[in-house]
């Protein structure tokens, strides 16, 4: 195997961050203390940063979440290009995301809000108003199909019979 | 009518495969969880699947030549160059209907009534059948444990009479999951010497190898000329389905396999070649990454699985390739067959009887691991319950004794 002992965590950590130790070890034939220790290193060393779920949100019982992406045009600062604003963007609990573009518009900026009402105030009072925004322009999402490569509705999948040759 | 009088003896003789049985009682159990797939969990790469629809649009509906489509051939011919260094030209490429048509119609462009043919043991439960039917004599190569499940050429030479038309080597193995290292393939050429015996080498687990690269017994200084290479789509692309394989031979021999697969096939079904066209494709130009991905999927299950067997006692040799690990399962006290029919019974596992890959095959069972880790772990936890519960019961025995 040509690739590096933490990629391959990496890789079974990101299809199910629930995958124990133990397990891991077993499938890269190492040990579970071996493999304990370069979770630590990478939590410590902030290249693991947390464990987190994808849901389903049109089968949870509570109010759905609303999700907006926002596209944000900005004049770079002086000295600090685009690193400052992202900053001020990203301190924003609403925004989940926020990322450098190339093309037509500077940042990417993913919203998460209880209403349309929420999201439309946070562009307009908050983001809008920052300086060195000059634009701003709202996507909601509508339905999701497909988040972190899982296709939703998640149902078994397995279409084989039970047993072949 | 008395229909026994009437079928073909040498069909009705045949006994059907020793896979159907369990397969009719764990497709009707609920909550049955299986490892008895032979065939992958992936899904058909996306491209692919949209390459074959995208025949359908443009309506390509129609035969094709007998031989295969010839950009289909030659891209086929290639990735034997490129990945296993086997030098074939278009006229020397046929694509079949699977490797099992493949190795059908080898079997009977080969075999005349009463030529033997050399069979590993346990291997694929078609080669026996496919030899009884071209009026040929199945001859088992045992193979053990003890050295890998590989052939040797001590093993076959003993074998080998004035009637051996033809050897099967099949690796990476269905059941074992053994390999032959060019050494090994090497070593066992070194029986063929002086013989005109043909090597019929089913390599369609070849992209499924754990350690090094799969080496190809075409590739062997001197033995291009007697061998015929069969391999297909069906698991390194995920494509069981859509029945896609081919024939690698030199034109004598695969002239008259294409004209059995003519009269008896007419030509492979067109979508599918048009996906077999993009997954070489796309595989050249993403340097088949779509295959290593999998590749590394399989082996961290397989890691896993072996660990596993060996923890609970079930003795268990590394498997290098294909998707199965074969674990002894003497140490229970069981027959394979009973083992796998307890397991299923109070435990609701499936996995198949070693017996059913020929008698050599009897005291282990073939497991896969083509399943998502989830479904590896809840087969483990029951397999290793039924296990400790086996031997709880018979430490009860010796105390009552
Ligand atoms: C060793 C071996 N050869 C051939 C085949 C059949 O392959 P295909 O789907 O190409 O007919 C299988 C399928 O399980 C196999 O295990």
């Amino acid at each position: 195997m040509n690739r590096s002992f933490a990629a391959e965590i990496l890789d079974i950590l990101a299809q199910d961050s629930r995958t124990s130790a133990a397990i891991i070890a077993q499938m890269l034939n190492s040990t579970e203390e071996a493999v304990l220790a370069e979770i630590a290193r990478m939590e410590k060393e902030n290249i693991l940063l947390r464990y987190t779920t994808i849901v389903n949100e049109e089968l949870t019982e509570d109010k759905e979440t609303i999700h907006a992406l926002i596209e944000v045009k900005v004049t770079p600062q002086y000295l600090q290009g685009y690193d400052a604003i992202a900053d001020m963007i990203s301190r924003y609990p609403e925004v989940r995301a926020c990322y450098l573009m190339s093309g037509a518009y500077d940042f990417m900026v993913l919203v998460d809000g209880p209403t349309l009402r929420d999201v439309s105030r946070f562009v307009t009072e908050k983001l809008s108003v920052l300086n060195g925004v000059t634009s701003t322009g709202t996507h909601f999402v509508l339905k999701k199909y497909k988040d972190n490569h899982v296709v939703m509705p998640k149902g078994s999948d397995d279409r084989r019979q039970v047993i072949t040759p | 009518m008395n229909y026994d009088r009437i079928l073909n003896p040498a069909v009705t003789s045949m006994p059907p495969s020793g896979i159907r049985k369990f397969f009719d009682i764990a497709a009707e159990m609920e909550d049955c969880i299986s490892l008895g797939v032979g065939e992958p969990d992936f899904v058909t790469p996306w491209d692919i699947r949209e390459a074959a629809i995208k025949s359908l649009k443009d309506g390509m509906t129609c035969y094709t030549g007998n031989a295969g489509l010839p950009e289909l051939r030659d891209l086929i011919c290639r990735y034997y160059k490129e990945r296993f260094g086997v030098f074939y030209t278009r006229a020397e490429c046929l694509v079949t209907v699977g490797a099992s048509e493949a190795i059908d119609l080898a079997m009977r462009a080969l075999v005349s009534p009463g030529d033997e043919v050399l069979i590993p043991a346990p291997s694929y439960v078609s080669y026996m059948p496919c030899v009884t039917l071209a009026g040929g004599v199945p001859v088992a190569v045992p193979t053990t444990s003890a050295n890998g499940f590989k052939m040797t050429a001590e093993a076959v030479k003993p074998l080998i009479t004035p009637r051996t038309k033809a050897i099967i080597l099949t690796y990476p193995n269905n059941p074992t999951g053994g390999i032959m290292t060019r050494e090994d393939l090497l070593a066992l050429s070194k029986a063929f010497e002086g013989t005109d015996i043909i090597v019929v080498t089913d390599e369609i687990y070849a992209e499924l190898t754990y350690s090094g690269t799969h080496a190809s017994f075409g590739a062997l200084p001197g033995m291009w000329d007697r061998t015929v290479t069969i391999s297909g789509f069906s698991k390194a692309f995920a494509m069981t389905g859509w029945r896609l394989g081919y024939a690698l031979a030199p034109e004598p021999i695969l002239d008259q396999m294409l004209k059995i697969h003519q009269f008896t096939m007419l030509c492979a079904p067109i979508m599918a070649q048009y996906a077999g066209i993009e997954a070489l494709k796309n595989g050249f130009d993403t340097n088949f990454e779509e295959v290593r991905k999998m590749r590394r999927e399989y082996n961290r299950r397989r890691n896993y699985l072996v660990r596993q067997f060996n923890s609970m006692g079930l003795t268990c040799f590394e498997p290098f390739g294909a998707f199965y690990v074969f674990p002894c399962i003497r140490s229970t006290g069981l027959t394979s067959e009973e083992f796998c029919n307890e397991l299923l019974y109070g435990k609701r596992v499936a996995v198949v009887p070693g017996g059913a890959f020929g008698d050599t095959g009897e005291g282990f069972i073939r497991c896969s691991y083509a399943y998502s880790m989830d479904h590896l772990i809840e087969a483990c936890r029951r397999i290793s319950e039924f296990i400790a519960e086996r031997h709880a019961k018979s430490e009860d025995y010796v105390h009552v004794i």
